[in-house]
């Protein structure tokens, strides 16, 4: 099933939740249980984050995570394995997110292969912007569903093109700003998403970015089909017990508001 | 040897072949687009140039000399070298021609805050200088570790009224403070500009950095010709990032003249410990462009080391990449002890202190002069000043001058 057919499917009872993870993080041998009751727990979807050395687009929560992974050795063959893992084990999609450089240094034919034979359905590349999307996508992406973002700063003829190009859903940034914890959103930020809910024809859009809290999504449900959670759960994550028992919970009352 | 036509880049994409681009999350798309735009009316509006050129002659001291290095020369016996005096810019190095250009590009945008990043500290202070001259907030990321090794220029820094973010992420150096940097503009991207300092970063920024610096070569091609009455034969830069190396370079591309880039061997090409990214890195995605990276083979991004905080960078400008390519400049790479060899050889030769980065250029020559001709022009970029590095020369060197 594709994405869009899957959101599609959640969206008859429910708005879409998905949960960022950054890979290996925060315990390399334990990921794809973390994965599994991250699953369990309400996630309807899951972006997995390849760790990268110098992540531009994310906030310190995120990029900590990052070097925590490195540390510990986690590879993009650590990456798809996981991935396989646990799409042996659910039928809910997994996307990749990943930086540029990792994915050059892989061999871009390569990762692209990997990755749809590991399972992984969608990939996000955060610094690779329209504009350099023929580039680097090559026909070896047509069997992964590239998602695009939109931001604040994306004019609507942009969004448009953006909307055409995008496949799986359309990521829109809630925020102009990296990722991480937001504990208030300007009035701006909801007349925005607005225009981009209303602006997009061809794809299902999910909000991302500075998202925390069962209340920002009540106050996000009218104009988007769904979540996108990474630094909350990441932070979470990094000062949890064992079980992960507050993390869980706190996806499991996100979820209950989606 | 490429002429006029063949050579134009970038292109309409922001590409100096399959180098540069815009590899930016998406809301920096617009400020590029921005920013590009208005450099495009900028340079073709007779005010603004007019503006930047009395700047650049009144508070900056341009035209810089082409200074005859007489000793030098004899002590190699070989062709004559000559220096290009960026040493002498205001504010002591190459930086404010590039910093002065973009504050008045921000001006024309109306954007009231500027941020920028820092090695050496060299191009902070060029930024904090323009933002006091012309009354804007700045903002300047800089590496803990250069903050330490750099404690002078973090305290001009200051003392012009910007505020200093010490980095603490990754190798807190250079690659960390523009990462910084970069996140505080996808933040703040509204109301503020950022001052690149070298010729890195997304299309429209090499472009930009290398036509403010090209009035380095442009100068230096008529001061040549007026002294020696022909072309140079040989120009030597040392390359970090590579801004004075492009800015001298650019307007001999299409000439016969011999471009060299020096980059920071470190402890050595072997040691693992250096910055020479064209020397040994290869193609990769970092700080919005695509460039010759310093990289492990997971594509993660390697720390650089050099002696001097100015080229211990992992990236280089993308045209330097195109360029190396092309086979139109070569590049080299010089360790940190040769580079102190060089502090002391042009100090006590020719009474020019020059900072580390600018060492690694004068350090090239002992392998240049032996196969140059007498009758051969060269013309070294003295990019800047050594003042700001004396802390590390006495550590380095102070025993020999108790």
């Amino acid at each position: 099933m594709k994405i869009s057919e899957y959101i599609d499917s959640v969206n008859k009872t429910r708005k879409v939740l998905s949960i960022f993870l950054t890979a290996g993080f925060p315990n390399k041998e334990k990921f794809v249980d973390t994965a599994l009751s991250v699953l369990d727990a309400g996630a309807d979807m899951l972006e997995i984050g390849i760790p990268f050395s110098d992540p531009l687009a994310d906030g310190h929560v995120i990029q900590e995570s990052s070097f925590d992974a490195l540390t510990q050795g986690v590879k993009m063959k650590d990456v798809f394995s996981y991935t396989e893992a646990i799409v042996k084990k659910t039928d809910k999609p997994i996307v990749l997110m990943g930086y540029a450089n990792p994915i050059m240094k892989y061999g871009k034919n390569n990762f692209a292969i990997d990755a749809v034979n590991c399972g992984a359905k969608g990939l996000i590349v955060p610094d690779v912007p329209i504009n350099e999307y023929e580039d680097f996508f090559n026909e070896s992406y047509n069997d992964l569903e590239i998602v695009l973002l939109t931001t604040p700063t994306s004019d609507e003829k942009r969004i448009k093109s953006i909307d055409k190009k995008s496949r799986g859903f359309i990521y829109c940034v809630s925020i102009t700003g990296t990722t991480g914890v937001k504990t208030k959103f300007d009035e701006s930020v909801y007349k925005n998403i607005e225009r981009t809910y209303n602006t997009i024809s061809d794809n299902k859009m999910l909000i991302g970015f500075g998202i925390s809290k069962p209340e920002d999504v009540t106050r996000f449900n009218d104009y988007c089909d769904g979540v996108i959670i990474g630094s909350a759960v990441i932070n979470s994550l990094r000062y949890d017990d064992e079980k992960y028992s507050t993390t869980l919970k706190l996806i499991s009352s996100i979820s209950d508001v989606c | 040897m490429a002429t006029t036509k063949e050579y134009n880049y970038p292109d309409t994409k922001g590409k100096y072949g399959e180098y540069g681009g815009q590899f930016v999350p998406e809301t920096l798309i617009h400020s590029l687009n921005e920013l590009e735009q208005a450099y495009n009316e900028a340079r073709n509006d007779q005010d603004f140039i007019e503006e930047l050129n009395t700047l650049q002659r009144e508070y900056n001291g341009r035209e810089t000399p082409l200074t005859y290095a007489g000793r030098l020369t004899e002590h190699y016996g070989k062709g004559k070298i000559y220096l290009k005096r960026e040493d002498l810019c205001h504010t002591g190095a190459h930086k404010l021609n590039n910093a002065l250009g973009q504050i008045l590009l921000a001006k024309r945008l109306g954007k009231k805050r500027i941020i920028a990043e820092t090695g050496a500290g060299q191009h902070g202070v060029a930024a904090a200088t323009v933002c006091a001259k012309f009354g804007l907030k700045c903002v300047v990321y800089m590496g803990e570790v250069d903050t330490e090794r750099q404690q002078l220029n973090v305290f001009r820094m200051k003392m012009l009224g910007a505020e200093v973010v010490s980095v603490t992420s990754g190798s807190k150096t250079l690659k960390d403070a523009t990462n910084e940097a970069i996140r505080d503009w996808v933040a703040n991207v509204n109301d503020t500009h950022y001052i690149i300092g070298s010729v890195v970063g997304p299309h429209p920024y090499p472009m930009i950095v290398r036509d403010f610096q090209s009035i380095i070569g442009i100068e230096t091609k008529a001061q040549v010709l007026a002294k020696a009455n022909k072309m140079p034969n040989y120009i030597v830069a040392c390359v970090g990032g590579g801004s004075n190396a492009i800015g001298i370079f650019y307007p001999f591309i299409n000439e016969a003249t011999k471009l060299i880039g020096v980059e920071a061997a470190g402890f050595g090409i072997d040691s693992g410990k250096h910055g020479a990214t064209l020397t040994l890195g290869d193609p990769g995605v970092f700080h919005g462009m695509k460039t010759y990276l310093l990289q492990d083979s997971d594509g993660q991004v390697l720390e650089a080391h050099s002696i001097s905080a100015g080229l211990d960078y992992p990236g280089v400008g993308p045209e330097h990449s195109s360029l190396k390519d092309l086979k139109l400049a070569k590049y080299y790479s010089i360790t940190d002890d040769e580079a102190l060899e060089a502090v002391k050889l042009l100090s006590q030769m020719e009474g020019i202190l020059p900072a580390l980065e600018t060492a690694h250029a004068v350090a090239y020559l002992k392998y240049l002069m032996p196969e140059t001709k007498k009758s051969d022009v060269v013309v070294v970029n003295i990019s800047g000043r050594g003042d700001k590095d004396l802390n590390t020369i006495i550590e380095r060197l102070g025993s020999e001058f108790k």
